[in-house]
């Protein structure tokens, strides 16, 4: 920064600066600025489905069955005739569906036993950190599977499996910044002032914890759809005829060689939207958590 | 005061089993609570819903689902410790015996895809490092980043139909060829050994051509992640000021990334290459299930479609076990390998 700026007057104020501030870092970063574009219209076209799409996603049409990419269907049409470019329209509704289901299910839960296992210590930290080490142990796509298997597939079921795998590195990340944070200066302050310890994990500790957990949530959402899509494959997330990506490929996989684009597009999707979310995770990491380096 | 060494080894030692039994005993409870607990009724997931009662009543008591949870599960874990899986309903084999027979073709296809990670996936780490912030760093960084977020399934769809379909430069799903299977004998239950060593050149070169592309996929998935742990590895090392003073001396520039700094990267990297073959094992359950590949993956999935649980859960409990000791021993490695880790700390 070239002029020194007078000091915040307010602490809407210093907020307001500090947002410029990280937007103007944020848009010098191109391959950033490009994951946020793509993100964006992941979400306007889930809200906008109905306007975007140009059939019907569940119309069946045999006729057109296996269509070829053209003027009408944009993509092809599928075994029953279904308008790809449509269905994946309407695909990006169940895709965000999924990705935020498991994270405000997954990062609540991890940053709430991180947090309870860094500020106690002793037993409950032994406790809970062993609980998670073992589900950081196991293989994540194959717990999923299972759990779902057991369950019974389904698209809420998927997103419960995706939830519980997922939650352990939360955990991980929030006891070591609760570690950093609970014998500092102004917590014990809030200590001293007479604060419950619930008072001071949520307000004063879980606040600390966000960047870092914006972070990895990111990064997570990339995993998530590619995983739920795993599940769609394997025919264990959302049943048909809903149009999910996964599900999609998965009956384009019997035509791969005559009618490819039945299982490629959908593919694409699911790539595009998974790399817009590295690519945002990534440019977050160097803004949010310059320490990271360090500590990984 | 400080305590003799062998004591102080000891402990450690102890310490270490335990908090490996600890972990597997995690998985078994994992996988029993998923079996027994999570569906509504695991009578029902194995008998179906137009089971006549009394085949309903006698599975009930087969299960032994009247005795107490705890019961049920000391039950469980004692025929898991015996190495009894229990059945697999699909194949009517024991689970046990089904996993290890398909066991080798995974290891088989996960190993070549890790040396194929191992072998491109490490220089480019080094040279992202070595160009940091530059171009050859920005395109490297992206095609691991493309590796990170491409549906591995739907790249070997993809892959079969350009390359097989397409191109036809390499064999389609399988492992090798219809007219070859079964001709050469079984030693070591990886393809490419065992036909060199009755001397099947052909079969060799067949089973080659079946292989690449799966081994080339999981080869890039590993990559990835590989590539992406070698660049933040040797960033730090090339920031480090022994670098420095081996430039101030004269020395080469190959010689101070190569000798110097990778060098000390290495010990770190031990155990990013551990846990992604733990990845790579688990990986290949899509990629095998894409291309008939008869491994553990192909299992599952069939398992899967037939709700088969105990051998679903069977091959979980296998595949964990693995991936938990390639954990422990890359852990182990690593302390053993890096001298700082001895003393004092941890």
């Amino acid at each position: 920064m070239t002029e020194v700026a007078a000091a915040p007057t307010s602490m809407r104020q210093a907020r307001a600066r500090e947002w410029r501030s990280f937007v103007r870092r944020f848009s010098r970063k191109p391959l950033g600025v490009m994951g946020l574009v793509i993100v964006l219209a992941l979400v306007f076209c889930a809200i906008f489905a109905p306007m975007l799409a140009t059939h019907d996603p569940y119309a069946i049409s045999l006729p057109e069955r296996l269509a070829a990419p053209s003027a009408t269907y944009w993509l092809g049409a599928d075994e029953l005739g279904r308008d790809i470019y449509s269905r994946i329209i309407y695909g990006s509704r169940l895709t965000l569906f999924i990705v935020v289901l498991v994270v405000v299910t997954s990062a609540p839960i991890g940053l709430l036993i991180g947090v309870i296992a860094g500020n106690y210590g002793g037993m409950i930290d032994r406790v809970f950190m062993r609980v998670t080490d073992v589900f950081l142990a196991v293989p994540k796509l194959l717990l999923a599977l299972a759990f779902v298997a057991a369950l019974g597939p389904g698209i809420v079921n998927a997103a419960l499996a995706i939830t519980l795998t997922a939650w352990p590195p939360y955990a991980r990340l929030a006891r070591a910044e609760t570690l950093l944070i609970r014998n500092t200066d102004y917590v014990n302050a809030v200590r001293l002032a007479g604060a419950s310890e619930w008072r001071i994990m949520m307000l004063h500790i879980v606040p600390m914890c966000t960047s870092s957990v914006i972070v990895r949530m990111t990064f997570d959402m990339a995993g998530i759809i590619l995983t739920a899509a795993g599940l769609g494959f394997i025919g264990l997330g959302a049943q048909p005829p809903l149009p999910e990506w996964g599900a999609m490929i998965s009956t384009g996989r019997k035509f791969i060689f005559d009618q490819w684009w039945v299982a490629t597009a959908p593919g694409f999707a699911i790539f595009i939207v998974s790399l817009a979310f590295n690519l945002l995770g990534d440019a977050l990491r160097d803004l949010l958590d310059p320490h990271l380096r360090q500590r990984r | 005061m400080r305590k003799p060494r062998v004591l102080k080894r000891l402990r450690g030692v102890v310490g270490f089993l335990l908090s490996l039994a600890v972990t597997l005993f995690g998985l078994v409870l994992l996988t029993f609570l998923i079996g027994r607990v999570v569906p509504i009724d695991p009578v029902l997931k194995i008998v179906g819903e137009k089971a006549p009662e009394a085949v309903y009543q006698r599975v009930y008591l087969e299960l032994g689902l009247d005795k107490p949870l705890l019961v049920q599960f000391g039950n469980y874990l004692s025929q898991l410790v015996r190495g009894d899986f229990g059945v697999s309903f699909s194949t009517t084999r024991p689970v046990l015996k089904d996993l290890l027979g398909f066991f080798p073709a995974t290891l088989e296809l996960a190993t070549i895809g890790l040396l194929i990670g191992i072998f491109f996936g490490v220089p480019m780490g080094v040279a992202s490092a070595y160009w940091h912030d530059k171009w050859p760093d920005h395109v490297l960084r992206l095609v691991g980043l493309v590796g990170y977020s491409v549906p591995i399934f739907w790249l070997g769809l993809v892959a079969l139909f350009v390359f097989y379909y397409l191109l036809n430069w390499v064999s389609g799903p399988g492992r090798v060829d219809v007219f070859f299977q079964g001709v050469v004998p079984n030693v070591t239950g990886a393809i490419l050994i065992d036909s060199l060593l009755a001397g099947e050149k052909e079969i060799f070169r067949n089973a080659i051509s079946h292989m690449a592309l799966p081994a080339l996929l999981l080869g890039y998935y590993s990559l990835a992640y590989i590539s992406r742990m070698t660049r933040s590895v040797m960033l730090q090392e090339l920031n480090h000021e022994y670098v420095l003073t081996a430039r101030l001396k004269g020395a080469r520039e190959v010689s101070v990334v190569m000798y110097h700094a990778l060098r000390n990267a290495a010990i770190p990297l031990i155990t990013v290459i551990a846990l992604s073959y733990g990845g790579l094992l688990e990986g290949s359950v899509l990629i095998e299930t894409i291309f008939g590949w008869p491994g553990i993956g192909n299992y599952l999935f069939s398992s899967l479609l037939a709700a088969d649980m105990n051998a679903v859960l069977g091959g979980t409990i296998l595949v964990g076990t693995v991936f938990v000791l390639l954990n422990t021993f890359s852990d182990l490695l690593y302390r053993i390998a890096d001298p700082r880790s001895q003393d004092g700390k941890a």
